[in-house]
C-alpha cells in the first residue's frame, strides 16, 4: 500500500500541532508554591466514594493551610498549589496521569487515588520516582508486604483480615458472656473487598466455635436482598454479618426492617458509617453495628466533624475520611518538621511518625482507629478494640426496628 | 503471493526502518512521553487489529476487551509461574480458543444482533471470571508483580504492532484477504464463488482476537492489581471503535489515523479539563460525526480521488466508489 506524501505531512503536521498544544498546557510557574497532585475518580464507578472519603479531605485540607498563609517551611510561608486530574475509574489512566505529575507538572508531592486498584497501579510509580504513597483508601491482605516492598508507601486502613478478626473477637466476648447464641450468618458482596473480609471472617468465626449457618455471597449492584433476609430469618442466628457495599448495605437494612428481621447483632458493611445512613434510617440505624467508627467525644474529632460540615456541607464518614485527614495532618507536620520542600527530607520525617493528629499521635499506618462500631444516639461511636481508650458500651441487643419516617 | 516484487519490499523496507527508528524512543523523551506512547501504541494494535477483522466484513465487534481482559487474567494468573514469553504464548492461546467459540456460535448472525451479543458478551465473561473466583479461588483481585518496566512494555507492543501490520499487509494480498473483500461486498456473491463465508470470517476473527488478547496481556503488568471490573471495562471497546471509524477501518493504516489525533486529544483535554472531560469529548465527537462522516481516510480519498483517475490506475487495495458509499 502506498502512502502518498500529502497524506503523510498532514498526518506528521496534526501530530505535531496536537502535541505541542499538549506541551505549551504544561507551562511552568514561576512563582514559589508547594505543588501538591493528584489524580483521582470524578467520573465512573468510584466517583461516589472518592467524593465521599477523600476529595472533600483534600479540598477542605488545601483550602485551609492557604488560609492560614500557606505551609511553614524554614520561617516562610509557602502556598499550596494544587494540580488535580480525574482518573475514570480507570487503572491505565491513573497510571498516566501519576506519571503526568511526576514528569511534567514535577509536583512536590502526590495524594493517592481513590480505591484499593487504583492505590496499587500507582503504587510502583511513585516508589520508582522516590514520593511518598499514603493510600488512604486502600485495604488489602497484602498491606504489610506492600509497605516492605515500597518503602515509602504506607497502607492507612490495613487488611481486610483486620476488621474481620476483631469483629469475631468482639463476638466471641459476647458469646462467652451468654448474651448470643453460637449461629452466625454472613453474607458478602461478591467484590474484592466482601470476598477479602468474607475469607477472612469465615476463619475467625470458625476459630472461635461459631456456627455459619449462612454463608453466601450477592452480586455486586443488587440491592433486592429480601430473599436473602428471608431465608436468613428462620435460621435462628443471633448475629447477622453482611461485607456489604453501600447499595446492598442501604437495601439490605430497608428489607430487614421491612421484613422485621432483628437479630441481636446486626453488622452491615460499607456505607453505615456513611452520614448518608443516618440520613435515610433516622432512628432505625440505632443499634446497627459496622467497621470504622469515631471517638466523636473527642474534642479534636467533633470539631474535625464541624469543620467538614461548614466546609463540604456534609458530614465526613466515620472510617476512611478520619484516617485520611490523620494522614494530612501527618504530612503537614511532616513538611514543617523537615522544614524544606526536599522530597527525601519530607519522607524520612513521615517514616519517623510521632505526629499530632485527630487519632492521638499518629504514625500513617498505624492501625489506632476503631475496627467495629455501632449507631449510638446519632452518632457513630468506636466499640471495638475494647480495650481503646473512649470505648463505648454496645447497645445490646439491637432495638426493635420502628415503622418507616 | 507476491513476496519478492518490489511493491511489497518497497513498504515493507519503509516500515521496518520506521519501527527501528521509533525503537530508540525511551533514548529521547520522559517517563510521561513514554506513557503516552504506550497508549497510542496500544490502541494502534487494537483499533487495527478491531479493523482487520470489521473493516472488510462490516461487522461492529463490542468484544474488543473482552480479549485484552483474557490476556490480561492470562498474565495475573500464571505470570509467577513461568517466563513472560510463555504467558503470551498461553495468553494467545486463550485468546484462540475463546474467540473460535465466539466466533462459530455468532458470526453467523448479522447486524445489530452481532453488535448486542458482543457487548453482552463482555459482561458474560466478567460475570463468569468474577464467579469463579467468588467460588473457587475466594479472591477477588488479583496481584501482578513483574519486573518489567514502561520501556519493556513499549518495545514489545511496537513489535506487536510491525507484526500485525504485516500480518495485514500479508493479508491484502493473500487468497484470504481476497475473499474478504469479497464477502465486505456482498456475501451471497461470496457464497455462489465458492467460498466458505463463515469459516473465513471465524479465521480472521481469531486473528484480530489474539493481537488483543496479547495487547492485554503486555499491558497487564502496568497495572499491578487486577480484578473484573478493571480488565473488563467495556469503556475500551467503545473507544476502540470510536478510533478506528475516526481513522477509517476500511486502510491498513486508517485506525492509525484515528488513534493518533484522539489520543492525543484525551490526553490534552483530560491534563486541561479534568472535571469537563466527558462534556467536551461528547461535543468532539459530535462535530467529528458531522464534519468527518467518512473518517480521516474518507476525507482524504475525496480528496485525491479526482486527480487518480487521471494521472494512475488505481492500486489493489483501493475499494470502488460504490463500495464507499455503501460504508458511508
Amino acid at each position: 500500500m502506498q502512502i502518498s506524501a500529502k497524506l503523510r505531512i498532514a498526518t506528521i503536521a496534526a501530530a505535531t500541532t496536537a502535541l505541542m498544544s499538549t506541551a505549551t498546557l504544561f507551562g511552568a510557574n514561576a512563582q514559589e508554591t508547594y505543588r501538591i497532585g493528584y489524580a483521582i475518580s470524578k467520573t465512573g464507578p468510584g466517583a461516589p466514594g472518592a467524593a465521599t472519603s477523600t476529595t472533600p479531605n483534600y479540598e477542605m485540607w488545601v483550602k485551609e493551610i492557604n488560609d492560614a498563609g500557606g505551609l511553614k517551611v524554614g520561617g516562610k510561608q509557602i502556598p499550596i498549589e494544587v494540580v488535580e486530574y480525574d482518573d475514570r475509574s480507570s487503572s491505565e489512566e491513573a497510571v498516566r496521569a501519576i506519571e503526568r505529575l511526576i514528569n511534567q507538572d514535577k509536583v512536590d508531592f502526590i495524594l493517592s487515588p481513590w480505591g484499593t486498584g487504583m492505590n496499587l497501579a500507582v503504587a510502583p510509580i511513585l516508589d520508582r520516582a522516590g514520593y511518598a504513597h499514603l493510600a488512604g483508601t486502600a485495604v488489602t491482605d497484602k498491606a504489610p508486604q506492600l509497605a516492605k516492598r515500597w518503602k515509602n508507601s504506607y497502607w492507612l486502613l490495613g487488611t481486610g483480615e483486620q476488621y474481620a478478626v476483631e469483629m469475631a473477637e468482639f463476638l466471641k466476648g459476647l458469646k462467652e458472656a451468654g448474651k448470643i447464641n453460637d449461629k452466625v450468618a454472613m453474607i458478602a458482596v461478591a467484590d474484592g473487598f466482601g470476598i477479602e473480609l468474607s475469607k477472612a471472617g469465615r476463619k475467625a468465626l470458625e476459630d472461635r466455635d461459631f456456627d455459619l449457618v449462612y454463608d453466601k455471597t450477592y452480586p455486586l449492584g443488587s440491592q433486592d436482598l429480601a430473599t436473602i433476609v428471608n431465608e436468613i430469618k428462620s435460621l435462628g442466628a443471633d448475629t447477622f454479618v453482611a461485607f456489604s457495599y453501600p447499595p446492598g448495605t442501604l437495601g439490605l437494612t430497608e428489607q430487614s426492617r421491612v421484613l422485621g428481621f432483628n437479630p441481636k447483632i446486626f453488622y452491615a458493611g460499607v456505607g453505615t458509617a456513611f452520614p448518608l445512613y443516618k440520613n435515610r434510617f433516622g432512628d432505625n440505624a440505632q443499634g446497627v453495628v459496622s467497621l470504622g467508627g469515631a471517638s466523636e467525644d473527642d474534642p479534636k474529632i467533633a470539631d474535625y466533624i464541624a469543620r467538614h460540615v461548614a466546609f463540604a456541607d456534609r458530614e465526613p464518614d466515620r472510617w476512611a475520611s478520619i484516617v485520611n485527614w490523620a494522614s494530612l495532618q501527618s504530612l503537614q507536620q511532616a513538611i514543617e518538621r523537615a522544614g524544606s520542600t526536599d522530597r527525601e527530607a519530607i519522607n524520612a520525617e513521615l517514616a519517623k511518625g510521632g505526629f499530632d493528629t485527630i487519632l492521638g499521635t499518629y504514625k500513617p499506618g498505624d492501625q489506632t482507629f476503631w475496627q467495629v462500631g455501632q449507631w449510638q444516639d446519632g452518632k457513630f461511636v468506636g466499640v471495638a478494640p475494647t480495650s481503646m481508650e473512649g470505648a463505648h458500651e454496645l447497645v445490646f441487643p439491637k432495638p426493635e426496628w420502628k415503622a418507616a419516617q | 503471493m507476491s513476496i519478492l516484487k518490489p511493491d511489497f519490499i518497497k513498504p515493507v523496507g519503509l516500515g521496518a526502518v520506521i519501527f527501528a527508528a521509533l525503537a530508540f524512543l525511551p533514548n529521547f523523551v520522559d517517563n510521561y512521553y513514554m506513557s503516552l506512547a504506550i497508549s497510542v501504541v496500544s490502541f494502534a494494535v487494537l483499533a487495527t487489529a478491531w479493523s482487520m477483522f470489521s473493516g472488510p466484513t462490516r461487522y461492529i465487534s463490542l468484544a474488543t476487551v473482552v480479549f485484552f481482559g483474557i490476556g490480561a487474567y492470562t498474565v495475573a494468573v500464571l505470570g509467577e509461574h513461568m517466563a513472560f514469553p510463555l504467558v503470551l504464548i498461553c495468553a494467545a492461546l486463550a485468546g484462540t480458543v475463546i474467540a473460535v467459540l465466539v466466533g462459530f456460535s455468532t458470526l453467523r448472525l448479522a447486524g445489530v444482533y452481532f453488535v448486542i451479543f458482543t457487548f453482552g458478551l463482555t459482561e458474560l465473561v466478567r460475570q463468569v471470571v468474577s464467579w469463579y473466583e467468588v467460588n473457587v479461588t475466594r479472591e477477588m483481585g488479583r496481584y501482578v508483580f513483574l519486573d518489567i518496566t514502561q520501556n519493556d512494555i513499549y518495545w514489545q507492543l511496537l513489535a506487536l504492532f510491525a507484526i500485525l501490520l504485516l500480518t495485514g499487509f500479508i493479508l491484502a494480498r493473500s487468497r484470504l484477504g481476497f475473499a474478504l473483500r469479497i464477502i465486505g461486498e456482498d456475501e451471497t456473491v461470496a457464497k455462489h464463488c465458492g467460498i466458505d463465508v463463515t469459516r473465513v470470517k471465524v479465521a480472521l476473527f481469531v486473528l484480530s482476537a489474539v493481537f488483543m488478547t496479547l495487547t492485554g496481556a503486555i499491558m497487564a503488568p502496568r497495572w499491578t492489581y487486577i480484578d473484573p471490573v478493571i480488565a473488563f471495562n467495556p469503556m475500551l471497546s467503545f473507544q476502540v471503535v470510536i478510533m478506528a471509524l475516526l481513522g477509517g477501518p476500511r486502510r491498513l493504516l486508517g485506525p492509525l489515523l484515528g488513534v493518533i489525533p484522539l489520543t492525543l486529544l484525551f490526553e490534552v483535554l483530560t491534563a486541561s479539563f479534568p472535571n469537563h472531560f466527558s462534556i467536551l469529548l461528547g461535543c468532539v465527537f459530535m462535530v467529528i460525526v458531522y464534519l468527518l462522516p467518512g473518517g480521516v481516510i474518507g476525507l482524504y480519498e475525496k480528496y485525491r480521488a479526482p486527480k487518480k483517475r487521471t494521472l494512475s490506475p488505481p492500486d489493489g487495495n483501493n475499494t470502488t466508489p460504490k463500495s464507499e458509499e455503501k460504508a458511508a
